[in-house]
């Protein structure tokens, strides 16, 4: 073995953090590369369908607390693709992989909002689950995405809390309002539960990424943590989870729960959910869209160098 | 002699793989290299670092502190930004 792999294994098991300018294995580099970009293009996609709510909010209070929410997600992918960027790709190319299929977002996002009550449901479950996710990754071994997950977590905190008290206001409002709820948490609870990816058994990456300590629990650790908290806090408000085999196991001091529609998942991540094909048409159209912005700008940049060298 | 005044760089140090750089002052030299080496002398004498970054001050544009408040006045009314605007009951409020 060289030595600057052995310097590479060192730091990993030191505990320390590899920094852009440090060697690394080029399989290493692949992976924390995707996944950085597999995160940021998640955050960007995430953003469709809560978007579709904002002029439909109910109160200006909710519409206001929304468009900060997304405005906030649009700003974790920047963060996400910058700390992608020190590895030496550009943004562009990220997009073009995007929009080439190559490069995938959480799967979770290609269902769709279609109540009021999702809204609230994306922001108790599906931040809950991505926030779980992400305070464990705040200890990833690449330190510009460490860095960047430390910041998300901090900013992220009002998006779970917000979710669950909208979520509250229905439950304990009229009949309609807390069966619209009930609908809303039987459609987002197992695609919540399958964004922590396949069980430890079947993942493809986990083992390697694990020894690379770019993550840092498991798949089904992390998913049992999230069920844990979550199951509670529906039973608070009287909501229930859509799981019959769903019971305390009193020895494990933890939630059993039932089997995973794992086939559900892979048709998903395989571009067959119900909204791939719209979430990605949108991002290519406001991409297209904003390209007469960006032609504008570098033709003002153009112009004023010139009038700074005359 | 001719009076000549070098340019002036900006220091920022990396005090441990993880972290930050964080700015720690500046110096004067004739290029980046130049730069690091003195920033090395003037800075890291006792390992307060692993990593240095040099910038030439002339290449920083900064904001204005008396642009303060068109800065940042549109985000005091903005509480909802913050975890602490939604009142949760006591059973579930360690979200």
């Amino acid at each position: 073995m060289d030595s600057l792999q052995a310097s590479f294994d060192e730091k990993i098991a030191n505990e320390q953090r590899i920094e852009p300018k440090d060697w690394m294995p080029d399989a290493f580099r692949k992976t924390v590369l995707r996944q950085m970009s597999q995160h940021a293009h998640s955050e960007v996609i995430g953003m469709q369908p809560e978007g579709n709510w904002i002029t439909r909010a109910p109160t200006l209070h909710r519409k206001v607390i929304l468009l900060a929410k997304i405005q906030d997600e649009g700003g974790h992918g920047l963060y996400l693709y910058s700390a992608a960027e020190t590895l030496g790709t550009s943004r562009e190319e990220m997009v073009q992989a995007l929009h080439d299929g190559k490069a995938k977002y959480a799967s979770i996002f290609n269902y769709p909002a279609l109540t009021w009550a999702d809204i609230g449901m994306i922001g108790w479950l599906v931040d809950g689950a991505a926030i779980v996710n992400q305070v464990s990754l705040q200890r990833t071994s690449y330190g510009p995405y460490s860095r960047a997950m430390i910041r998300i977590c901090k900013e992220e905190s009002f998006h779970q809390r917000q979710g669950y008290e909208a979520t509250m206001v229905l439950a304990r409002g009229s009949a309609e309002q807390k069966a619209m709820a009930q609908d809303a948490l039987d459609r987002w609870w197992w695609p919540a539960l399958m964004m922590f990816g396949p069980h430890d058994t079947d993942s493809a990456h986990t083992g390697q990424s694990m020894k690379w300590k770019l993550k840092r629990e498991s798949n089904d650790v992390l998913r049992q943590r999230f069920v844990d908290q979550t199951v509670p806090q529906a039973e608070f408000i009287g909501l229930k989870i859509p799981d019959p085999e769903l019971r305390w196991n009193e020895d494990r001091g933890s939630y059993d729960f039932g089997p995973i529609d794992w086939d559900e998942f892979m048709r998903v991540i395989a571009g067959d959910g119900p909204c791939n094909r719209q979430r990605l048409a949108h991002h290519v159209r406001a991409q297209q869209d904003g390209q007469w912005v960006r032609d504008a700008m570098h033709a003002y940049e153009t112009k004023r160098q010139a009038r700074e060298v005359a | 002699m001719k009076q000549q005044s070098l340019p002036l760089f900006e220091i920022f140090i990396r005090s441990k793989r993880g972290l930050d750089h964080r700015h720690v002052g500046s110096l004067h030299a004739e290029d980046h290299e130049q730069a690091l080496e003195y920033a090395r002398d003037v800075y890291l004498r006792r390992s307060e670092g692993v990593s240095i970054w040099v910038v030439r001050s002339s290449d920083i544009t900064a904001s204005q502190e008396s642009d303060v408040a068109s800065f940042y006045d549109p985000m005091d009314d903005k509480p909802y930004r913050h975890a602490t605007h939604y009142k949760l009951p006591k059973e579930v409020d360690n979200m």
